[in-house]
């Protein structure tokens, strides 16, 4: 969507839009926990909420508009604790490997431990 | 807490207790980004970062907490003109002597009169006064109102339903990551005779977003 060049695309107050949409959803588990993990770990001192937010404005406008709201902020807890050296991108990816190698579900392949 | 909606029907399979539709989640096809959370729990899980027992605990905090807490916050301003004030003067510490954990964000309720109207949004982002209401509505953190309701809130306002004279007053206010707002909305006529709890049984989570007004008896 056309914005003004001053304004970064998240900074929406104003700006031309739509019709609202009313349509409400439920929170999946996943999301509940993407959000309960942000909760932690910014608690805990490992990020903040302006390194949440940076994260998620970098991101850009495509991503707003393509993806929803936990996929972006998975995105965006997940690359605030690698920059707080928590883990690292090759323990994401091996383990992100194992967990996509137990099934095709989300409730088989969030199993394991629980 | 029922409230109206233009878009889906209630009575459809399908619907969560509360009467929406679930998102795709145990039974669909894992999505990369179930993946990704699945992978970064296990990895915080293992490093002692939290525990399962914190993220589980987090989970049913977030479920426990919905509009409710705050109607009550409203009822008790409705009935205390003191506690009103406090709320009014500062609704973090007012918040925490309900017992209402406020967390490290500041509280600023806003009074609805006769002459004003106030309504919450976050421009930027999505804050919203979680504590009080729960997680937000999806159309709280969607573009169009986000853009809008600063713009033409009259507009944005009677499309919720709720269409105010011209000599009202509106006021929108920005959320900032820092602070929240939560909506006093005005108290009905012809509830002198009801005690706190059927008073708080009339006010929304849109009423106190400021989208609404709260209910008659």
């Amino acid at each position: 969507m056309e914005t003004d060049k001053i304004h970064r695309w998240h900074d929406m107050g104003g700006q031309p839009a739509g019709e609202i949409n009313r349509e409400e959803h439920d929170f999946a588990l996943w999301e509940k926990r993407v959000d309960a993990l942000q909760v932690l770990t910014s608690g805990k001192g490992y990020f903040t909420v302006d390194g949440l937010r940076r994260v998620l404005e970098d991101m850009g406008e495509e991503a707003f508009e393509t993806m929803s709201y936990y996929e972006r902020w998975v995105q965006s807890v997940n690359q605030n604790l690698l920059e707080a050296g928590v883990y690292t991108i090759a323990e994401l990816a091996e383990r992100m490997e194992q967990v996509q190698a137990r099934g095709e579900t989300y409730g088989e392949c969030a199993g394991a431990g629980e | 807490m029922p409230h109206d909606h233009p878009d889906h029907s209630h009575d459809a399979d399908g619907l969560s207790p509360s009467g929406h539709p679930y998102r795709p989640d145990q039974d669909h096809k894992l999505t990369r980004w179930q993946a990704m959370e699945i992978a970064m729990r296990e990895l915080l899980v293992e490093k002692g970062i939290v525990t399962a027992a914190e993220i589980t605990a987090t989970v049913e905090q977030m479920d426990r907490r919905s509009p409710a807490d705050g109607a009550k916050v409203v009822a008790r301003a409705w009935i205390d003109p003191d506690f009103k004030a406090r709320l009014l003067e500062n609704g973090t510490e007012a918040i925490r002597e309900m017992g209402i954990e406020p967390g490290v964000l500041k509280l600023i309720a806003v009074e609805n009169t006769p002459d004003v109207h106030n309504v919450v949004v976050c421009t930027l982002c999505s804050c919203y006064p979680r504590n009080l209401l729960g997680l937000p509505p999806d159309w709280y953190k969607q573009r169009a109102y986000r853009s809008r309701v600063v713009k033409t809130p009259r507009k944005v306002l009677a499309e919720f339903g709720l269409e105010l004279p011209e000599k009202v007053q509106v006021r929108v206010h920005d959320s900032t990551a820092d602070m929240r707002y939560l909506v006093v909305p005005g108290r009905p006529e012809g509830t002198d005779g009801l005690d706190e709890a059927a008073l708080a049984g009339l006010v929304s989570r849109d009423a106190m977003i400021g989208v609404a007004t709260a209910r008659h008896p």
